[in-house]
């Protein structure tokens, strides 16, 4: 090819050796340094924003403030955790946000289960990237302007719930418990679907074919091969709804009527008594961490 | 026809079931072959469409109880689509099956007596080994002492005693196959449906496997149908063949049958190397009008001046290409008649070196008349 080529170097060198990039291959033989500024950022961020604003909050909890003076005082006590342990109020909010959280998790798993399989299963391939983006539409909306239309919606007696309801004789449930369930599901749900249509769309159909050749009706198929691959998709997906579900403040506020949950508890501690708003904050970290021990027991986590 | 004989005649062979439609009479002939009596599976007028594609078309098919059938083919023929057919994984667009007698057409597949072998195993992998092979047994109800000792014994009759607690990702390819074979047979179906259950082994591996195989299906009696692409293996294991092109069934055979004897083109071509004579060459070289087949390795090469002895047909022509394949040398040779013909000779006194310098010299292809056959476009 050099013949062919007039400017061919003098020095006998093809026209086409390779230039030279000293930097890049510097980086070639310095694989660790490479890697050193990969995850410089990531863990720069991980560390000081994340474990270190986690590990404020852990101390923090364990400070009080005067009374008098309204300031901080960093001594260590258990003062807040006692409050919280032996004040009935404190833990039967508690109890209520894990309630509506795991309520949230049922029903998202419920409505997402059957969605997710439609949309990894039957729908066409071609329509399956149209599919995943509408489930993540909801997510383009402002968080307020969907929790404010779902206020519309439950208003009693002129909102489009009590208007459904209406000619059953019966009017909308108003704000609570059932609007805080509802909207909660209603935010959190692509977190729950987009989990289980990866794990589902992972199952070989040979799989379910399999089952059959085995003599497996649909139903037992489902039961017996699907549900156990599916596990530890529907517990990622429960870790998002149940754990937002866990920390939401302002749904419950737009929504919740009288009803209060640890967010509320923790918000409105917050400007005057920060250790004992802290301490509250805990909680849904400790469930979450109890939550994921149990779900590790379960086997689910070991074919990750 | 049916049972294997000396082939003596180069007379056409086209009643030899090579359309799809062969007629009954045919097929209970093919049957004789087996020596069977009762039918296992019996297909008519299978016909499955998606879409505008046709991918099986009007396929007839009696397959004998006990047999070892191969569905041979290349890749879009159809044959795979047959086996999931009987399987019931897709449900016929016309036509009818039956196992052993009774309808299933239209009965999804956990109400039909076969199992199936799949391709990429399909092994369940939230379960072990001895859990995957139960499976079957378990839907069914069987008592759990019975299942847990059929599925122990099914594990041995595949060499993997102790292997029962093992994940299936755990276990070799070679391993994940005799696993499938166990799940499969331990529910003792009266069909075992495969489907290119070796494709994924190495050569090594695939070899031993399928002499494994044969030996299972004598031991446990059952019919197995296999899908196949690999002629090889087709002959290897085979009571019969049903060869597959374009959504049917060019020939269905014994595999000397199907390879001596080919009906059409295809079966000559997808079988073995295509080595045809037509148009021209025919006429002059054997003196008939039409295309016929000589296998490579009947043909013997000699040199020109050789005379042809009775019952001998013979061609000249020059070497065009020698390929060396170890024991053997495959000589290409351009007709002086027109057209070309591969002439497979066992390397027992030649080596690599000799060969390079043979080509382009003259020769005279020579070949036993009861060696020819007349096939059909």
């Amino acid at each position: 090819m050099s013949t062919v080529t007039p400017e061919a170097p003098s020095d006998g060198a093809p026209a086409e050796a390779p230039q030279r990039h000293p930097l890049a291959s510097w980086f070639y033989r310095h694989p660790r340094t490479r890697l050193s500024l990969l995850l410089l950022l990531p863990l720069g961020w991980l560390l000081v924003v994340y474990l270190g604003s986690l590990a404020m909050l852990f101390v923090t909890a364990f400070w009080q403030v005067d009374s008098f003076t309204g300031q901080i005082e960093r001594a260590f006590t258990f003062d807040n955790f006692v409050e919280i342990a032996t004040d009935p109020a404190y833990y039967q909010v508690a109890l209520r946000t894990i309630g509506i959280a795991a309520a949230v998790t049922v029903l998202a798993a419920l409505i997402g289960l059957p969605m997710a399989f439609y949309m990894a299963r039957v729908a066409r391939p071609s329509h399956r990237a149209l599919l995943v983006a509408l489930v993540l539409t909801p997510l383009w909306a402002s968080y307020l302007v969907k929790v404010y239309s779902w206020r519309t919606m439950f208003q009693p007696e002129t909102g489009v719930i009590a208007w459904l309801l209406n000619p059953f004789g019966l009017d909308s449930p108003g704000y609570g418990a059932l609007a805080t369930i509802t909207t909660l599901t209603y935010l959190w749900l692509p977190y729950m679907i987009l989990p289980l249509y990866a794990g589902l769309e992972r199952i070989p159909d040979s799989l379910l074919d399999a089952s059959a050749d085995l003599g497996a009706h649909t139903g037992r198929t489902f039961r017996s091969v699907v549900m156990p691959i599916l596990w530890p998709s529907l517990v990622a997906g429960s870790i998002f709804t149940f754990s937002l579900s866990l920390g939401d403040y302002i749904t419950v506020q737009i929504v919740g009527g009288k009803l209060q949950m640890l967010g509320n508890v923790v918000y409105q501690n917050f400007t005057l008594n920060l250790p004992f708003a802290a301490a509250v904050a805990t909680i849904p970290v400790l469930v979450m961490v109890v939550y994921l021990w149990a779900v590790r027991r379960t086997g689910a986590l070991d074919n990750l | 026809m049916g049972a294997p004989r000396a082939p003596a005649t180069i007379e056409p062979r086209g009643q030899h079931g090579m359309s799809a439609s062969a007629d009954a009479a045919h097929v209970a002939d093919a049957e004789g072959a087996v020596g069977a009596s009762e039918t296992a599976v019996r297909l008519r007028g299978l016909r499955k469409t998606f879409g505008d594609v046709v991918a099986v078309d009007s396929v007839d098919l009696d397959i004998a109880d006990g047999e070892f059938l191969t569905l041979l083919g290349p890749s879009g023929s159809g044959k795979t689509t047959v086996l999931r057919m009987i399987a019931g994984f897709e449900l016929p667009t016309a036509g009818s099956i039956e196992l052993g007698g009774r309808d299933v057409s239209q009965r999804p597949p956990f109400e039909r007596d076969v199992n199936t072998v799949f391709q990429d195993y399909a092994l369940f992998p939230h379960l072990t080994v001895l859990q995957n092979v139960e499976y079957g047994l378990r839907v069914k109800k069987v008592a759990k002492a019975e299942r847990r000792q059929r599925a122990t014994e099914a594990l041995a009759s595949v060499r993997l005693d102790g292997y029962g607690d093992r994940k299936p990702s755990q276990m070799s390819g070679g391993q994940r196959q005799r696993v499938a074979l166990a799940r499969a047979l331990v529910n003792r179906p009266k069909v075992l449906l495969l489907d290119e259950p070796l494709g994924a082994l190495d050569l090594k591996l695939r070899e031993q496997m399928q002499v494994e195989l044969k030996a299972i299906q004598r031991e446990v009696g059952i019919t197995f149908v296999f899908v196949t692409h690999d002629q090889e293996e087709a002959l290897t294991m085979s009571d019969r063949i049903a060869v597959f092109n374009e959504g049917r069934i060019e020939q269905i055979g014994t595999p000397a049958e199907v390879y001596e004897r080919p009906a059409t083109e295809f079966v000559a071509g997808f079988v073995g190397t295509s080595n045809l004579l037509r148009g021209e060459a025919s006429l002059k070289v054997l003196g008939l009008e039409g295309v016929f087949s000589v296998r490579p390795e009947k043909i013997h090469l000699g040199d020109p001046s050789q005379p042809l002895a009775d019952g001998e047909h013979g061609a000249d022509g020059t070497v065009a290409e020698v390929v060396y394949v170890g024991d053997a040398t495959r000589f290409v040779v351009d007709l002086d008649a027109g057209g070309r013909l591969v002439a497979l000779q066992q390397n027992v006194h030649r080596t690599s070196s000799d060969v390079a310098g043979l080509r382009g010299s003259r020769v005279r292809l020579v070949w036993r008349r009861d060696h020819e056959y007349r096939v059909h476009g």
